[in-house]
């Protein structure tokens, strides 16, 4: 009897201290919130999402940091899903298991934990100067797609070998060849974990400031970038652009830009959520 | 061998089948006929390289990266594990149908189609769903909801369901890996009915550890023990008086 006491009593004192844990979590990030949200929401109009940069605090806005942020997000998607993608399909379906493969295999796993900002210093050498692109968005989207790559690249590997080896078999019994397999089967079921890890890769290197400052990403931009080949500014570099200045003025329009960050991020992910459950969701 | 079998023809045969993995010799030597339009059962206790045989007669032993084979597998006269042979070709014509069901997370359709799309069958896809399925004896029970997922039939329909895909390919020899372990006897005694009707049309090689089911569906029975054939021929024989000492004990239960 008493040894059942005290394993009930160790039970619920566990389910306790998850529960404190969770909680203090979510404390945590509902403080920032709070804190962020109070400091900012008063500089958080029409006005300024609609204005560029100024230094009169009144007159500033995050109208080029935001389209910036934009051009930035949808440029690193575009080169670094369909490369991060297909490297994971290489490796997993069609590289042999070889040491060599192990060796690759390692090394993007050490890439995923590297400081971003070694990330910038490569983005510099290469895509700044060896390469001429200056510090358009040439630069900023190519770094970062560098940085997102390592994460596409092993979650998608994780989330192909999921999926199970009696559907290959299956497809692979009915004479059909290795990439119909690959297409019709494998990356459908793969595609929810793929799309996982795309959304954090992608919403890590929104919010990256340091790459972008090591390529030169400026702070005052104003005007809107227009072709891939313009300089341009991010939200995150703006936003430590104005926390980094002594007038408490510009600490509101920080946070103000905090927030403006947090509702793309939100928004992104939460398009990307639906898109995974839409496709999650049997097709016919 | 007795003169039932060899009323017709042969054809899968295998001439000195070793299959290693590793270091490890499964299948030793073997030498077996598979009789066209006929249901043999391929018995033995676990582990004996029935499943590993099967696999190597439609190359699904490819993917098993140290898997070795040694002599012959002829199909039709012609080398399997020849360099020009096409794997993907075999497979078209010697289908599979495997332990566990393992529908596509695909549509009931789709499913039965997928395997004549990819090989290039493009005409009649629908009309041609309704005769598998109809021959898997599953017709009536999906044919209002042919759009559905196929994983949300129960498993002796997924079963069936993986018996017309295979089927919608129209192979010569359908083989078929333990097709009833992961069923209840209900489901297991329609799979027996199909094999039964089966048998005019397709070859079917059938492993199973079940000796009842061997008894029931098959006209030829190989018996294999530790990779080695021991004794091959008709049901009938092997199940009443077989030569054997081994395959005595092992039909009548005394080790496997």
């Amino acid at each position: 009897m008493i040894n059942r006491r005290i394993r009930s009593l160790k039970n619920r004192t566990f389910v306790w201290v998850c529960r404190g844990v969770t909680a203090a979590m979510i404390s945590v990030l509902f403080i920032l919130l709070y804190h962020v949200g109070q400091e900012g929401i008063g500089w958080l109009d029409k006005q300024f999402l609609d204005s560029f940069p100024s230094r009169f605090p009144e007159k500033a806005g995050i109208k080029s940091a935001l389209w910036g942020s934009v051009w930035l997000i949808g440029m690193t998607a575009t080169f670094s899903i369909p490369l991060g993608v297909a490297t994971a399909v290489y490796l997993e379906e069609y590289a042999p298991r070889k040491i060599w493969v192990r060796a690759i295999e390692i090394n993007i796993g050490n890439l995923a934990g590297m400081p971003s900002i070694l990330y910038g210093l490569l983005g510099l050498a290469i895509f700044v100067r060896f390469m001429g692109l200056e510090d358009s968005l040439w630069s900023g989207s190519l770094t970062l797609s560098l940085l997102a790559l390592p994460v596409i690249v092993i979650a998608s590997q994780g989330a192909l070998r999921a999926v199970p080896r009696e559907i290959r078999e299956g497809a692979y019994a009915l004479g059909a060849r290795r990439w119909q397999v690959v297409f019709g089967h494998v990356l459908p079921c793969a595609l929810p974990g793929i799309m996982t890890g795309v959304i954090l890769a992608l919403s890590r290197s929104m919010g990256e400031t340091a790459p972008l400052i090591m390529i030169g990403a400026l702070s005052y931009v104003a005007f809107l970038p227009e072709t891939p080949s313009d300089p341009f500014t991010a939200l995150p570099v703006q936003i430590f652009n104005w926390a980094a200045r002594p007038q408490a003025n510009f600490h509101g329009l920080a946070a103000a830009g905090i927030l403006v960050l947090l509702a793309l991020l939100l928004t992104l992910n939460a398009s990307a959520v639906f898109i995974r459950e839409k496709l999650q969701r049997y097709k016919p | 061998m007795t003169g039932e079998l060899m009323e017709h023809p042969v054809i899968l045969e295998t001439k000195d089948l070793s299959v290693s993995y590793g270091d490890h010799q499964v299948v030793k030597k073997v030498n077996l006929n598979i009789l066209a339009n006929q249901v043999t059962a391929v018995i033995g206790p676990s582990g004996c390289g029935k499943s590993t045989m099967l696999r190597v007669f439609n190359r699904m032993n490819d993917f098993v990266p140290d898997a070795r084979i040694e002599g012959k597998v002829l199909f039709e006269k012609n080398d399997l594990y020849d360099d020009k042979i096409d794997p993907g070709f075999i497979r078209q014509q010697i289908g599979m149908v495997f332990q566990r069901p393992n529908p596509f997370h695909k549509s009931i359709y789709n499913n039965v189609i997928w395997g004549p799309k990819v090989n290039g069958h493009k005409k009649d896809l629908r009309e041609l769903a309704e005769q598998a399925l109809q021959k898997a004896a599953l017709w009536d029970e999906v044919k209002d909801r042919l759009h559905e997922s196929a994983l949300n039939l129960s498993g002796g329909q997924q079963q069936r369901l993986c018996i017309a895909r295979a089927i919608a390919m129209n192979p010569k020899i359908i083989l078929m890996d333990e097709p009833c372990s992961a069923l209840d006897p209900r489901a297991t005694a329609r799979i027996e009915d199909l094999i039964q009707e089966f048998r005019s049309r397709y070859t079917i090689v059938i492993v199973t550890h079940n000796m009842q089911q061997a008894a029931r569906v098959s006209d030829n029975t190989a018996f294999l023990y530790e990779g080695n054939l021991v004794e091959y021929g008709a049901t009938k024989k092997i199940f009443t008086q077989p030569d054997q000492k081994k395959t005595e004990d092992y039909i009548t239960g005394r080790f496997g």
